[in-house]
């Protein structure tokens, strides 16, 4: 019969030998690699003092973005709550008054944007579906709370640090 | 006659140290054992092995420890409350009794009296230990059986069978060396191999045998039929919790100590060391140095213990009785043969 891989192997049915019988020999030659194993490097990343460089298209926790001026970017268009597989955004868009110029960059803003992170597959569609790079997704995981509801990140969870006043 | 008396004080009052300190000793060696156990399977396995309690991880026996205080006791309904109980108790109890005849180290001399660091220089030692390794046996069948369950009570006869069928062979290398010896007092044998060689050189096949024997009657991986977490869930004592399952793993641990100071002391020459005699140091201070020649020994010992039970799989039930019956029992007769017809010949029969 033609083997199906070049991997296959006939396996051995000769009666074993003496010193295989023995056992004894066997034992030594697997405690020996075992030994040998003592002084290997470890393969153990020690989490929370060392951390494992991510890969560059990483998808962890999302992020809001403002402009250099310190102004939210997002416009409220819901395009990524339309590309989001898991139904994971809601938000509730807002028109700026007058006044307000520095801090919403048009007329129109998210007066209220959450995602439920247990819904969110961090697939990456929303920012790929948002014209105005208003949204990101980060190298920040494995978010923890006490309870369900505080999985649902609102806009100050999401929203970034103010560039110029750094708040 | 008030002398008398109070010399009789004196020597309790030394037994009684002496007693509380090996206790003392063979706990802690217990403790920090599961703590080497897991490092060395940790570094076998590429890992660290705990590291996180105290440097080193070296706190992890303690909050092993009070974790196992603080679980919730439970006893099964349909169980034997009494021997639930008793099972436990006794694999603790002859765990810690057999090292009341295992020789520490030789004489120390306080205050011009010599104190023996031998809790009893009982002249039958061998079959002391002997006895009471047997009794070991029945913590693993009490708590299999009185747990009421079928995987604890399957555990339970293959522990008891396998116990005894490896005492046979166990007595009978024994016997090889006690012929050799003239002797069954430990501290004898120990004295013997200080002022000539160690009885591994006399007894190799005897030594084989007996370390084959101690792992089985530890039941240490390859042997560790009783346990045999793949197939009987953790076997005898698969019922029990809190402080009670903690009493079987550390009996466990304390009889791997014991068996490690019971073949250091048989066959690599116990608290001796070479060139001993002729260190020209106060007794006390060799007397010191020999017990830590014997922990060294020891040590080795449990570091083998736990080498090969991250070294090779568990024997199948048949090829355990197997190699039991038919080949360590024949083995250790030829062995007795032997060293009974090398002795003859040497005495010119």
């Amino acid at each position: 019969m033609q083997a199906l891989t070049d991997r296959s192997k006939m396996v051995d049915r000769k009666p074993m030998t003496f010193v295989e019988r023995l056992y004894l020999w066997n034992i030594i030659k697997g405690m020996r690699i075992t030994f040998a194993h003592l002084f290997r490097k470890k393969v153990t990343v020690k989490f929370p003092e060392q951390k494992r460089a991510f890969s560059p298209v990483f998808r962890g926790l999302h992020i809001l973005n403002r402009d250099e001026e310190g102004r939210e970017r997002c416009t409220a268009c819901g395009l990524c709550a339309v590309s989001c597989p898991a139904e994971a955004i809601t938000m509730e868009g807002a028109e700026r008054k007058p006044g307000e110029e520095h801090l919403y960059r048009e007329e129109k803003y998210a007066a209220k944007y959450e995602i439920n992170m247990l819904r969110c597959i961090f697939c990456g569609f929303c920012e790929e579906a948002c014209p105005k790079d208003a949204i990101y997704l980060t190298e920040t995981f494995a978010p923890a709370n006490y309870k369900r509801e505080g999985f649902i990140y609102g806009k100050d969870d999401l929203l970034i640090p103010d560039p110029k006043t750094g708040k | 006659m008030i002398m008398q008396i109070a010399f009789d004080y004196i020597f309790l009052i030394d037994k009684i140290v002496l007693i509380a300190c090996v206790l003392a000793l063979s706990l802690l060696v217990a403790m920090y054992s599961t703590w080497g156990e897991r490092k060395v399977a940790g570094w076998i396995q590429d890992r660290y092995g705990p590291n996180r309690a105290g440097p080193l991880g070296l706190l992890q026996p303690l909050a092993d420890g009070g974790k196992l205080f603080f679980k919730e006791e439970i006893i099964p309904a349909n169980s034997n409350r009494f021997l639930f109980i008793l099972g436990p108790s006794l694999a603790m109890l002859v765990a810690c009794m057999t090292s009341a005849v295992i020789p520490w180290g030789d004489i120390l001399e306080i205050g011009g009296r010599k104190i023996s660091l031998q809790i009893a220089e009982v002249n039958i030692g061998v079959l002391y230990i002997f006895g009471v390794v047997s009794l070991g046996v029945y913590g693993i069948m009490l708590g299999g059986w009185a747990s009421n369950n079928k995987f604890s009570l399957l555990a339970a006869v293959r522990g008891a069978s396998q116990i005894i069928s490896y005492e046979l062979a166990m007595g009978l290398s024994l016997i090889a060396l006690v012929m050799l010896s003239g002797s069954l007092n430990l501290k004898d044998i120990v004295e013997q191999q200080r002022h000539g060689l160690w009885n591994i050189c006399y007894q190799p096949l005897g030594f084989l045998i007996f370390l084959v024997c101690a792992f089985a009657e530890c039941t240490r991986t390859p042997f560790d039929l009783t346990e045999a977490d793949s197939e009987l869930n953790g076997g005898y004592h698969l019922e029990y919790s809190s402080m009670k399952l903690g009493f079987y793993l550390f009996a466990e641990y304390i009889n791997m100590f014991i068996s490690s100071a019971l073949m250091a002391s048989l066959y690599f020459g116990g608290y001796s060391f070479p060139g001993m005699d002729s260190l020209g140091l106060s007794t006390n201070v060799v007397t010191m140095l020999g017990f830590g020649a014997l922990f060294i020994k020891i040590i080795a010992f449990l570091f083998l213990f736990m080498w090969v039970r991250w070294t090779i799989p568990r024997f199948r039930y048949d090829q355990l009785m197997k190699l039991g019956w038919n080949m360590l029992i024949p083995l250790a007769l030829f062995n007795m043969l032997i060293t009974g017809g090398l002795i003859l010949w040497q005495q010119g029969h």
